[in-house]
């Protein structure tokens, strides 16, 4: 089948959208953005592909008899076995790249012991492994490199302990051989992996499934016969410039994200975005083309980043922020949204007395003053209004958002999808579908 | 970059003798202890270059001296000296780039030292910080100064008031002044002469400006106007050579013109002109280039530009008269166009979206600059209001190249032509 | 009244953003007619003769949110332009009806144009200032720039202003000079009687109130504070010189007399003291205005020093007069004018082995433990070492 790929490259993450012919959304991706784009958008794009089969599955399983309302916890468990599956397959590269690089000169005299204590924490680790992947456990991440590490750190000190080896020569092997490794995308086999995720859930614990695994197994091998026909990519976000794309396959991300919003939402007229590195303001039409922009000027202040940097400064989590903020009772004003000056306004206004919620409160609005002035900048804000990124996800900043926004510009319909993040690529793949299907 | 660095320059007669003329005035700068010249340094908005010259007097313009030291990429390395000695890093970088030079030698772009100035004349137009700047320099050279106050137009006109303040100024400081400064004395009629040419050259440059009208524009009125801007702005309003160049220029774009062609740039003739800007703003200096680069590889043209009239909105009528040559100069300094106010700025603006058929509106906003920049967020929302199309907001500095970031500029303008290319085909139905 | 009870209504109407004194001063009489004005200076005595209220526009302070101002200005400019465009459009400004704006500065200039084009109902008048200081050049384009302001006003009023009136006006405002200039006096002799952000609160209170009314205040608070005691503390005595434009927060100042330093001379709100010394009443008042502002006003980065020997000549005399052992030199961030021109008054200063420390404020600035220990550091060593 003709599948039309959006790719968007943000400073921290990377996004994929698979689209059908007909626009209908098959799958979505994402991954960390690291530093290297080529590996980031190959990934992106095989997560979406992965979630494109998942759809394809989901379409097959359907009529089977036996499944009825039982599709979804299979597609599950499906998924879950399969990243189990998939993370057992890096877990092995991870340990043959171990013990490669531990045949480094060195650690000539330890070459032995460390291959010893490399094999020795990957046993430990794969039995770790499954209880990572059983059904209702919340995993922290879901990528490989944070959730491999955190226990290769734990298992590997004890490793070392008991057999005298120096812990540094593990973690060094270890540093080494994970940037190798997450820089390979995984292998992209899923006719393997599929059926023996598929056998894992029909023998685990806790599931009534009346159909047999045969029966089901017909319908995913069908699924996973359709050929997936990468017919046109378009790349977009601030990495775009470094995808190995012809020009005509790169749209700037304002007009991917007009699009995207417009898709999620078609009355959409203003596109507010807080990323990482920049905040927008998009205005579009009913259509979707972007009629009038603006971005933040060079100062970066109250983006993204800004309340990683504040996380940082309170050693707190990025997502435990806004529940803290909503927290508040009180008014604290905060002056500075400037990158540099916060943390020390921070302290100085904890050293006099202030709460940190109010403060967080105080922080959440000065960011989201930063983007009302930038909307103002940009032309205001109409019906309907979306905002997408990062910053949608938090409680905190989107309750200070829609206040603002109702004082200065009245009532207005105050879109946020929770796959937001998804937007840019979203309209990137629109863009690749019309260059292919309105050029015919 | 390589590729590029490759392609030949092409380089047409008027560009060579642009040249010349800039290298002949450091060459007089710097040859001035042999000749015995007396040196005046003065600031390029307002300037009195007639005057100057009826004193014998060469003409150095600090601002240039930025302009030079940015193109060649040596600006970073004075501004941060000029910071080292105590001057902030939150005010003008052509004052500390100045000031840096100094500490580095004073060395001319010949490569020789330039001269201390005999005298400074601080034309005080359309921008505070020449005042702050020249008593810097008078603070380092001890030499006399002469302030020629030019009121601001804050009502938008010129009034009486203004210009016998100027005229009165003129006559009872700048030139006795002058007459000391270099024993020579004040004859009018040498002034009038001079001005006849001034208007000679300044009619030309006024057609060649306004021949971006054409379709294709035959000249890039922002990038490469800066070189069309460069005799009649600096040391040669006035005298003949200037009338020359602004005659071989003429023509050379005639004929340009006549074959449908573009304007040269430094990659070559600019025939792709999917997109017509008018351009507020002066432009960054330490990327020069670079930054034509990426307005010429979107297929971007300026048509129009108000940094091209910071030393006289000549297309707006103003001729230096030798009729009456001193309210005439008055004139002059006081019709520059940062000594215009905010709604004269956005009339003009308007003006020339609408008579050069302009696609769009971009707005260089330069750190250093606040006379240009204090207020240009409203201009652009004014004229987007008036003229319906969207406009673009950049933001660099002059020659402090820490404040050229090549990959966010690059991304707004991409974005921005992008839009203005979705905007043209609007009309396509979603299919979605 | 005590000074303290004084002092409390100072800060009430600092505080108070929507202006409610001059408000009510309009309201009393449906003829009156308010005229809005930004630093440094402007001839006040022109408004009040014309039977209008001059009001002290100095920011939004650090109290006030600026939630529109910013989509005005890029970050690389100063604070006080946008909290300004924040009071007009918040409408906090709506019964003021002209603003003026002197020659202070591009951004301020600037904003004359802006106001222009952002409140076309209001009449706005850019306020140039002669720096030519002969009188029969840079004196009488000066007048006649009066003359067109006062044009302006009387048109707006619909009430012609004689001489007279003007020669009046000129009157009440050397009473109020004189005693802004007794008060500083008195601060730098006895700085623990009279705190520097008391004497900054008074100060205050002038751009809102009438005239009249507030010299009644400098007259009490001088009464007041004559019979009071408060304890003396070992501070250094400081000059503070660069804050003539955008105001420092009210904590700023209290955070430098607090790290052991009495500020002795200021430049904060310049308009009350502008003019040194008394205008003569016995000549046209043009001229004497004029005259007054070409010879005897003060110096401060926005105009320009005639000779190399005039910079920092004001600073270098309050130095001496005022004893003072050191100087801060605190600017607003992106204060052109001050920041331009604070190398070359630190060399001057220096020649006299005058010490000094720089800092960077912003109407809102909210974190002082830098500017308390910088200060209390510069304290300590002028103890130690002088």
């Amino acid at each position: 089948m003709k599948c039309f790929i959006g790719i968007d490259l943000g400073s921290t993450t990377t996004k994929a959208v698979v689209m059908d012919e007909t626009g209908a959304q098959l799958g979505h991706g994402i991954t960390n953005s690291r530093s290297n784009y080529d590996t980031a958008s190959a990934v992106a794009k095989q997560e979406a592909f992965i979630d494109t089969r998942l759809t394809l599955f989901r379409r097959g399983l359907a009529g089977v008899a036996g499944l009825e309302g039982k599709v979804d916890e299979l597609i599950e468990g499906l998924e879950r076995n399969f990243r189990l599956e998939q993370f057992l397959e890096q877990l092995q590269d991870l340990q043959d790249t171990c013990l490669k690089n531990g045949e480094d000169l060195r650690f000539a005299k330890i070459r032995k012991a460390l291959a010893e204590s490399i094999d020795e924490t990957f046993v430990r680790l794969r039995e770790k492994v499954h209880g990572l992947y059983a059904p209702g456990v919340e995993r922290k991440s879901d990528f490989f490199r944070d959730l491999a590490g955190s226990q290769y750190m734990q298992l590997a000190e004890a490793v070392a302990e008991e057999s005298g080896l120096p812990f540094d020569a593990m973690l060094n092997v270890y540093d080494k051989s994970i940037i190798e490794v997450e820089n390979r995308p995984p292998a992209g086999d899923m006719i393997g992996k599929f059926p023996r995720a598929l056998h894992r859930v029909m023998t685990e614990e806790g599931h009534d499934f009346k159909a047999d695994e045969d029966s089901v197994a017909a319908p995913i091998k069908t699924a996973l016969d359709v050929e997936i026909e990468e017919t046109y990519v378009v790349g977009t976000g601030y990495g775009r410039v470094r995808l190995p794309f012809p020009k005509e396959h790169i749209r700037s991300e304002i007009l991917c994200h007009g699009l995207g919003a417009h898709l999620m939402y078609p009355n959409t007229r203003t596109v507010l975005d807080i990323g990482g590195q920049d905040t927008k303001g998009i205005q579009v039409d009913d259509t979707g083309i972007v009629v009038n922009f603006q971005m933040n000027d060079r100062c970066a202040a109250g983006c993204g980043r800004y309340l990683g940097y504040i996380a940082d400064e309170m050693n707190l989590g990025l997502h435990e922020l806004g529940p803290l903020a909503m927290k508040s009772t009180k008014n604290v004003r905060i002056n500075s949204t400037c990158t540099v000056f916060a943390g020390a306004e921070l302290r100085d206004r904890l050293s006099l007395g202030e709460k940190r919620e109010d403060i967080m409160a105080g922080l959440h609005r000065a960011i989201i003053l930063r983007a009302m002035s930038i909307l103002s900048r940009s032309g205001g804000v109409e019906d309907e209004f979306t905002f997408t990124g990062g910053v949608a996800k938090n409680e905190a900043a989107v309750k200070e958002l829609r206040k603002l926004v109702e004082e200065n510009y009245g009532e207005r319909t105050l879109n946020i999808n929770p796959n937001s993040i998804y937007t840019g690529a979203l309209g990137g793949a629109e863009f690749a579908r019309r260059a292919v299907m309105e050029a015919a | 970059m390589s590729n590029q660095a490759q392609t030949e320059v092409i380089k047409e007669p008027s560009m060579i003798m642009q040249k010349e003329l800039i290298a002949s005035n450091y060459d007089a700068l710097t040859s001035s202890g042999e000749t015995g010249k007396k040196v005046v340094s003065t600031f390029v908005p307002g300037n009195l270059n007639e005057l100057i010259r009826c004193f014998d007097l060469v003409n150095n313009l600090p601002e240039i001296n930025a302009i030079n030291n940015g193109m060649r990429k040596k600006s970073g390395g004075m501004i941060m000296d000029a910071e080292k000695s105590g001057h902030s890093e939150d005010v003008c970088t052509y004052v500390k780039s100045d000031i840096g030079m100094m500490s580095q030698g004073n060395i001319a772009p010949n490569g020789k030292p330039m001269p201390r100035p005999d005298v400074l004349l601080l034309s005080y137009t359309g921008c505070y910080t020449f005042m702050k700047w020249f008593e810097l320099l008078r603070h380092e050279y001890h030499c006399p100064t002469l302030m020629l106050q030019v009121p601001y137009q804050g009502d938008g006109k010129i009034t009486r008031n203004m210009v016998e303040y100027v005229v009165k100024q003129l006559k009872e400081v700048v030139i006795p002044g002058l007459e000391e400064v270099s024993g020579v004395k004040f004859d009018i009629d040498r002034l009038r002469e001079m001005m006849k040419r001034s208007a000679q050259a300044e009619d030309d440059l006024v057609w060649v400006l306004e021949s971006a009208k054409h379709k294709p524009s035959p000249i890039d009125a922002y990038f490469g106007a800066v070189y069309y801007m460069g005799p009649i702005f600096t040391a040669f309003r006035g005298t003949q050579q200037a009338v020359d160049y602004y005659k071989v220029l003429r023509k050379e774009i005639q004929a340009r013109i006549d074959k449908g062609q573009g304007p040269i740039t430094p990659e070559g003739e600019q025939t792709d002109q999917r997109y017509r800007l008018v351009v507020e703003g002066p432009p960054n200096w330490t990327s020069f280039r670079e930054f034509w680069k990426l307005f010429y590889d979107e297929g971007a043209v300026v048509v129009a530009s108000t940094y091209s009239k910071v030393g006289g909105l000549y297309d707006q009528g103003f001729r230096h008269s030798p009729d009456n040559p001193l309210e005439s100069l008055a004139e002059y300094c006081l019709g520059c166009y940062t000594n215009n106010n905010m709604p004269q700025r956005v009339d003009l603006i308007e003006q020339y979206m609408n008579e050069y058929e302009a696609d769009g509106f971009l707005t260089n906003s330069i750190k250093s600059c606040n006379s240009f920049a204090a207020g240009e967020l409203l201009m652009m929302r004014e004229i987007e209001k008036r003229t319906g199309k969207p406009g673009a907001f950049i933001e660099t500095d002059l020659v402090d190249p820490r404040y050229f970031s090549h990959a966010n500029v690059k991304n707004r303008l991409e974005s921005y032509f992008q839009m203005i290319e979705q905007r043209r085909g609007g009309s396509k139905p979603i299919a979605a | 009244m005590s000074t303290a009870d004084i002092i409390k209504r100072c800060e009430a109407l600092y505080e108070d953003l929507h202006f409610s004194a001059s408000r009510e001063w309009k309201a009393a009489d449906p003829g009156r007619k308010v005229i809005g004005y930004m630093p440094v200076y402007v001839p006040v005595e022109l408004i009040h003769a014309a039977g209008m209220l001059p009001l002290g526009i100095m920011g939004g302070g650090d109290q006030m949110e600026v939630i529109h101002g910013d989509a005005y200005y890029q970050s690389y400019i100063c604070r006080i332009p946008r909290s300004t465009i924040e009071l007009g459009i918040a409408k906090r400004l709506d019964f003021v009806d002209g603003m003026l704006f002197p020659s202070i500065c591009d951004v301020i200039r600037n904003l004359s144009g802006m106001w222009k084009l952002m409140f076309p109902d209001t009449y706005v008048r850019y306020i140039d200032v002669p720096q030519n200081y002969k009188d029969d050049i840079g004196g009488l384009f000066y007048q006649q720039e009066m003359r067109e302001l006062l044009e302006g006003l009387e048109e707006l009023s619909g009430r012609k202003v004689s001489d007279d009136d003007l020669r009046n006006s000129i009157k009440v405002y050397n009473e109020n000079r004189a005693l802004i200039r007794e008060i500083y006096k008195q601060r730098s002799a006895e700085p623990w009687k009279i705190p520097t952000a008391e004497l900054y609160l008074l100060a205050r209170a002038g751009m809102v109130l009438p005239v009249e009314e507030h010299s009644d205040m400098l007259r009490e608070y001088l009464e007041a504070v004559a019979i009071e005691d408060k304890p003396k503390r070992d501070n250094c005595r400081v000059i503070i010189n660069g804050s003539f434009c955008e105001q420092p927060p009210l904590n700023l100042i209290k955070s430098i007399e607090m790290s052991g330093c009495y500020i002795v001379d200021d430049d904060y709100i310049q308009v009350n003291r502008w003019l040194k010394e008394d205008v003569p009443t016995d000549i046209n008042p043009f001229q004497a205005l004029a005259s007054a502002f070409l010879h005897h006003s003060a110096d401060t980065a926005a105009k320009y020093a005639e000779t190399e020997e005039d910079v920092g000549k004001q600073l270098l005399e309050s130095i001496r007069e005022n004893r003072a052992e050191g100087v801060i030199f605190a600017a607003p961030s992106f204060c052109d004018p001050a920041l331009l021109w604070r190398p070359m008054l630190a060399d001057k200063i220096s020649e006299h082995n005058v010490p000094y420390i720089s800092f960077k404020y912003a109407e809102n600035s909210g974190q002082m433990a830098p500017i308390r220990e910088q200060a209390g550091t510069f304290a300590d060593s002028i103890k130690l070492w002088s």
